[in-house]
């Protein structure tokens, strides 16, 4: 238990160590959304009944600050470890692969929890949020940030360079972030985008995050959490699975 | 129960054969060197012992346990100086050597890191980043860390590769100590003279095989003997010392002696030929001779 404590205390001081990158910077870009869109958007597009555009922004792009600092976390800490060669200290200890995995995920979590929070309070000035099943907001900000950390790492251990994990990140993580309603309903699309959407996970975490501050969504929140949850686990399976196998990590 | 017990390992990389059925012994408390060429093996073979890359084959146990099926009770038992110079950038030396401690699954012990860093002369770099520490710095971290959960088995895959004389003495000093308190060391070097001083058995790999093991002054014995240097004039070496001679590219000449008797002899044949000796030097057989002739394959 010491080896994972002590693997988790050191992921979150590595990205509070440079929290201007990890932190600010992504609070940052996640205002400046805002205020485009919100600006342009508030007073012609409303997507839930009383409910006005920035009100309804918001919330996506919390779930999106979440979403893509859980990824970057735990993607980022273990590329540079496999470039610097620094893996090695984590690789010689008797850590166990449950132990890798807790640490590097709730790590992630922790990252994407604390960037979601600071878009929350910066953004809250903005427009009249209202909290209607808080338990949702919970729920898939944690189940969101703990998929995007196991893809993190997934990530991290299957890319050879920078260049790999950035084609993971662009080509994957940020079209799926997107295109899963951070800036519209999804029933605004036309029947095919809507059909493709449906197949989009990240469209059920956003949906479910935004049902708890507005009571209202796209889909039932709880049958977004059935498969949010499913998702998880499966992801969770075939990363444990990696380090199990040491895969790419033990020639 | 051996310390490390190597047996059959075979590793391959698709076409080239890293090792190729390296089986032995390391007992506790010995003080091991392990030498060969570049690309002998030497680091795959401690990669393997480390549990950082696998086996196609064969077992290797570290203190009895082994360190694929045992991964866990193998690697608290072993501790690694990595040959690469790598660290971590984001933390001081002191963090660097809590955390290697934490992963160990062991309670933060800050008396014996004060005590490592105390014998590595690192006290005053405690609290400095590591980026901030020069090569021979980063290279005593490395050292402090592999030592940091106290393992009762430490290997180095060459410690002392380009670092100065001062670091050297240091790191033999501690190392020492650690040996003489029972601690088994497996070291790899270039330096041959570090291991003929230091290890008390030696292996020597090439091309994925040991092609020698045994200890250090038996290694030494199959070297006959000292080297005769001779710088001559006036006539040239006679027919019957010509059987003794060691080719040398040198305006010395070299003969191969066993004992220190003969060279009187030798001088007084010399001196019947005509030959005139403007110099003489002596030099015994050291562990470069051995490798030199076990590499080249010849064991006269």
């Amino acid at each position: 238990m010491i080896g994972f404590q002590t693997l988790f205390y050191k992921e979150i001081l590595r990205f509070w160590k440079v929290a201007t990158q990890t932190i600010t910077a992504p609070i940052l870009t996640a205002l400046l959304y805002l205020m485009i869109f919100g600006h342009v958007l508030d007073k012609h597009v409303q997507v839930y009944a009383g409910v006005q555009y920035t009100a309804f922004l918001i919330p996506g792009l919390v779930m999106m600050s979440v979403l893509q600092n859980a990824f970057a976390n735990s993607s980022s800490s273990l590329m540079q470890s496999k470039i610097t060669g620094n893996l090695v200290f984590i690789l010689l200890p008797p850590l166990s692969y449950w132990e890798l995995f807790g640490a590097y995920v709730l790590a992630a979590i922790v990252r994407g929890l604390v960037v979601g929070l600071g878009v929350f309070v910066f953004t809250a000035w903005f427009a009249d949020l209202s909290f209607q099943e808080p338990v949702w907001i919970v729920i898939f900000a944690l189940l969101g940030a703990a998929i995007l950390g196991t893809m993190g790492l997934i990530a991290g251990i299957w890319a050879e360079k920078f260049d790999q994990l950035a084609a993971f990140q662009n080509f994957l993580i940020m079209p799926a972030t997107f295109l899963s309603g951070v800036f519209y309903s999804i029933h605004s699309l036309p029947p095919m985008w809507l059909t493709v959407s449906r197949f989009n996970p990240f469209f059920y975490m956003i949906d479910g995050f935004r049902h708890g501050f507005f009571g209202q969504s796209d889909v039932d929140p709880l049958h977004s959490l059935i498969i949010v949850l499913a998702f998880f686990l499966a992801l969770a399976g075939i990363a444990l699975n990696m380090l199990k196998r040491g895969y790419k990590l033990r020639g | 129960m051996s310390a490390i017990q190597i047996s059959d390992i075979r590793k391959s990389y698709s076409t080239l054969r890293a090792l190729d059925g390296v089986s032995l012994s390391i007992e506790p408390g010995e003080f091991f060197g392990l030498l060969g060429p570049n690309g002998a093996g030497k680091t795959t073979l401690i990669s393997i012992i480390a549990g950082l890359i696998r086996a196609n084959s064969g077992t290797v146990t570290v203190m009895g346990h082994d360190v694929q099926t045992d991964y866990r009770a193998a690697r608290s038992q072993l501790g690694v100086v990595p040959q690469e110079l790598v660290f971590d950038p984001f933390f001081t030396v002191r963090e660097t050597l809590r955390m290697q401690l934490g992963y160990y699954g062991l309670k933060r012990n800050d008396a014996w890191i004060d005590e490592i860093m105390e014998n590595l002369d690192l006290t005053n770099k405690a609290d400095t980043n590591m980026r901030a520490l020069s090569g021979g710095m980063k290279r005593r971290v490395l050292v402090a860390q592999a030592l940091v959960h106290k393992p009762p088995v430490i290997v180095l895959d060459e410690p002392t590769a380009g670092v100065d004389v001062e670091l050297r003495q240091t790191l033999w000093k501690f190392v020492g100590r650690l040996n003489r308190e029972g601690h088994t060391i497996v070291l790899t070097t270039h330096y041959l003279e570090e291991a003929q001083a230091l290890c008390s058995r030696i292996a020597m790999l090439k091309a994925g095989r040991v092609v020698a093991l045994d200890t250090t002054d038996a290694l030494l014995k199959q070297v006959a003997g000292s080297q005769l240097k001779l710088r001559l004039s006036g006539a040239p070496l006679p027919e019957s010392l010509k059987p003794l001679q060691i080719p040398l590219e040198s305006t010395y000449t070299a003969l191969r002696i066993n004992h220190n008797e003969e060279i009187e002899p030798i001088l007084a044949c010399l001196r019947q030929s005509g030959c005139i000796v403007e110099d003489l030097q002596l030099q015994q057989a050291d562990l470069e001779d051995v490798f030199l002739q076990i590499m080249d394959g010849s064991n006269a």
